[in-house]
């Protein structure tokens, strides 16, 4: 499913080059559960970017369903974020002032559903991450865990390969996070594969395949 | 994805900040609202000069003598003394004219006039029995001046009811009484109807004499100021004014036309010269206008670009789910037409309210101006798509990756 070899993503600030990812390989195949960990500053939100056809690296391959995203324009990867790819960020990332329906429907109106599907589709996952009765509250109106509760149902309602996720819990209260990879577990027990990106051990040991960076680089596997 | 469901997205955000969304419409509303009111006002004002302009008689070619050229001192136009009776005369005679049907000559001038307690100062004009139908002026009550009176010099007077009213008072009969112009006591024998004219010339205040008293008893000159006369139709005007012209030259012993000492023009010139006038004033007035307009729309684009920056985690988070760049741009462009278009609307409502408003204090004609509304809708929407371009721009180049990290 993501095939990823010999990926090295390098900044520039000035003369001065950083290399936030150093020759990176690994596999993720379907239905696995895998976690990233690593401390800030070791690569591993450059390497979600780059799951996440975010960003485009500087050298390497990456496959994602046998396709070379690495080689792709803007629009080309905004489709293959909008079909493959179920963003849950750490800060939600839901739109203001906007109903959970609302923001559980949008990658459907980028996607051109009918309005009567994505209300049906919307509705439908938004009741299987527990929040049927919160259909109509505007964020302002939810806690974290409820927020990023519709933000694990807009990262599903696509049906998309992968499940991304940036630190999803580290916005939110401990009872709560563990309401979320309780989803998460679900999920992948369902067939979808999911890849977390951490600092928690606590939060990482969730995954069936713990991937460790450092210095932009895999040290180890567990 | 469908426009419509890109201005339903526009409209939701818009509708959020109400507040914002209204003051930044406000200079749009402005601008299309003073361009709008200023437009229909200038053209009420051409439109009332011209019907004023129109009532002094239809088919008027004007006659006045050319400036007096002594050595090299040129005095005003209108000073010399070359035009006579006897010119006036020769072009109502003449065979060679067939396109003029009345001749009117005259002598006007401004002189004091008294009854026993008040006075007034109004031009009075020396005339003949033509002049009413030439100057299409009818008569109230009593009778204009007739061939005897021109005849025998006799001291009457035609009044304008201004006159009537500012010497003997509103709703009095002034038939019979008498007036004094220089010295000189004039039975009045007639009161005119009133043309209602206003501003630059006043229709209703003026004194009529018979032309031959004016010249030997009142003024002691034997030329004309004017003559008017009466083409037989506006499509004979220019070959009336040629015939005259030609006839004039001849009587004047004068070969170049250049060297002529009198000059003709139409209603249509003093039209032409009023309307390019007030056309002037009315683009200036537009113009001050159309800054605000200007500035309505910096403002626009200023809300924009503040709009961006705060939305960008928005925006990112709106490319990560799969908007493409075009989507971006077409979203701000859509709400910054919106925002223009709205404005753009009020403003011409606005506008169109103000003339009504003033036109019916002032009693100027009330002129809707489908090209006007036209223009500022446009120009309003237009405003939206090239204020908008550049923070729509910048918000669809925004990096998901930095827009997302953005705080």
């Amino acid at each position: 499913m993501i095939q990823i070899s010999h990926l090295s993503k390098t900044y520039k600030t000035g003369d001065v080059e950083t290399k936030a990812l150093d020759n990176v390989s690994f596999h993720v195949k379907k239905g696995e559960f895998v976690a990233i960990m690593g401390p800030s500053g070791s690569g591993k939100s450059t390497l979600m970017h780059m799951i996440g056809a975010l960003d485009t690296p500087t050298s390497g391959q990456y496959l994602l369903d046998g396709e070379n995203v690495s080689s792709l324009k803007d629009d080309q990867l905004a489709e293959i974020r909008n079909r493959k790819i179920g963003f849950v960020f750490q800060a939600f990332n839901l739109l203001p002032r906007r109903t959970a329906l609302q923001n559980v429907m949008l990658p459907m109106v980028y996607a051109g559903i009918p309005v009567e599907e994505r209300m049906e589709k919307a509705k439908k996952y938004l009741e299987m991450v527990g929040l049927g009765n919160r259909l109509n509250h505007t964020s302002s109106q939810l806690s974290g865990g409820q927020m990023q509760r519709v933000a694990v149902a807009r990262a599903l309602v696509m049906n998309p390969s992968i499940i991304l996720a940036d630190e999803p819990t580290g916005n939110i209260a401990s009872i709560q996070a563990e309401e979320i990879m309780d989803i998460f577990k679900k999920l992948n027990k369902d067939g979808h594969t999911i890849v977390m990106i951490t600092h928690e051990p606590d939060i990482a040991k969730n995954a069936k395949r713990i991937i460790h960076i450092l210095d932009g680089k895999i040290i180890k596997e567990s | 994805m469908e426009y419509k469901e890109i201005i339903i997205e526009a409209i939701g955000t818009l509708t959020i900040n109400k507040l914002r969304t209204g003051l930044a419409a406000l200079g749009i509303v402005i601008g299309i609202g003073s361009v709008i009111a200023l437009i229909s006002l200038g053209q009420a004002t051409q439109t009332s000069v011209q019907n004023q302009i129109q009532s002094l008689g239809s088919n008027l070619l004007t006659i006045q003598p050319g400036s007096q050229n002594t050595g090299a001192v040129r005095g005003a136009a209108g000073s010399n003394t070359s035009l006579t009776l006897d010119d006036a005369n020769s072009i109502r005679t003449s065979s060679q004219i067939n396109t003029v049907l009345t001749v009117s000559p005259e002598l006007a001038r401004r002189a004091q006039i008294t009854t026993g307690r008040n006075n007034t100062n109004v031009q009075i004009i020396g005339a003949t029995s033509y002049y009413p139908q030439v100057h299409k002026f009818e008569i109230a009550s009593g009778s204009f001046i007739s061939q005897r009176d021109v005849d025998s010099i006799s001291k009457v007077a035609v009044v304008g009811p201004q006159v009537v009213s500012d010497l003997f008072g509103i709703d009095s009969n002034p038939i019979g009484q008498t007036i004094r112009i220089s010295s000189q006591t004039f039975t009045i024998i007639g009161v005119t109807v009133s043309k209602g004219g206003t501003g630059f010339q006043n229709q209703d205040d003026l004194v009529w004499v018979p032309l031959t008293t004016a010249q030997k008893e009142l003024f002691g000159v034997d030329y004309l100021s004017s003559i008017a006369l009466e083409a037989k139709s506006p499509e004979v005007m220019v070959d009336a004014q040629n015939q005259v012209g030609y006839l004039l030259l001849a009587k004047h012993k004068l070969t170049d036309p250049a060297l002529s000492d009198f000059s003709i023009f139409s209603q249509q010139d003093i039209l032409n010269t009023v309307s390019s006038t007030t056309g002037a004033f009315t683009a200036l007035l537009s113009g001050i206008a159309a800054i605000s307009l200007l500035v309505g729309g910096i403002g626009i684009m200023n809300i924009m670009l503040v709009t961006v920056t705060e939305r960008t985690r928005e925006i990112g988070l709106r490319k990560a789910l799969g908007a493409t760049k075009s989507i971006i741009i077409t979203q701000f462009l859509i709400e910054s037409i919106i925002l223009t278009f709205f404005g753009g609307v009020i403003g011409m409502i606005i506008g169109v309210s103000i003339s009504y408003v003033v036109s019916s204090l002032t009693g100027f004609p009330f002129i809707f101006s489908i090209s006007a509304i036209i223009l500022a809708i446009g120009v309003s929407a237009g405003i939206g798509i090239i204020f908008g371009w550049y923070p729509a721009r910048k918000a669809s180049n925004l990096q998901p990756i930095e827009a997302l990290r953005y705080e």
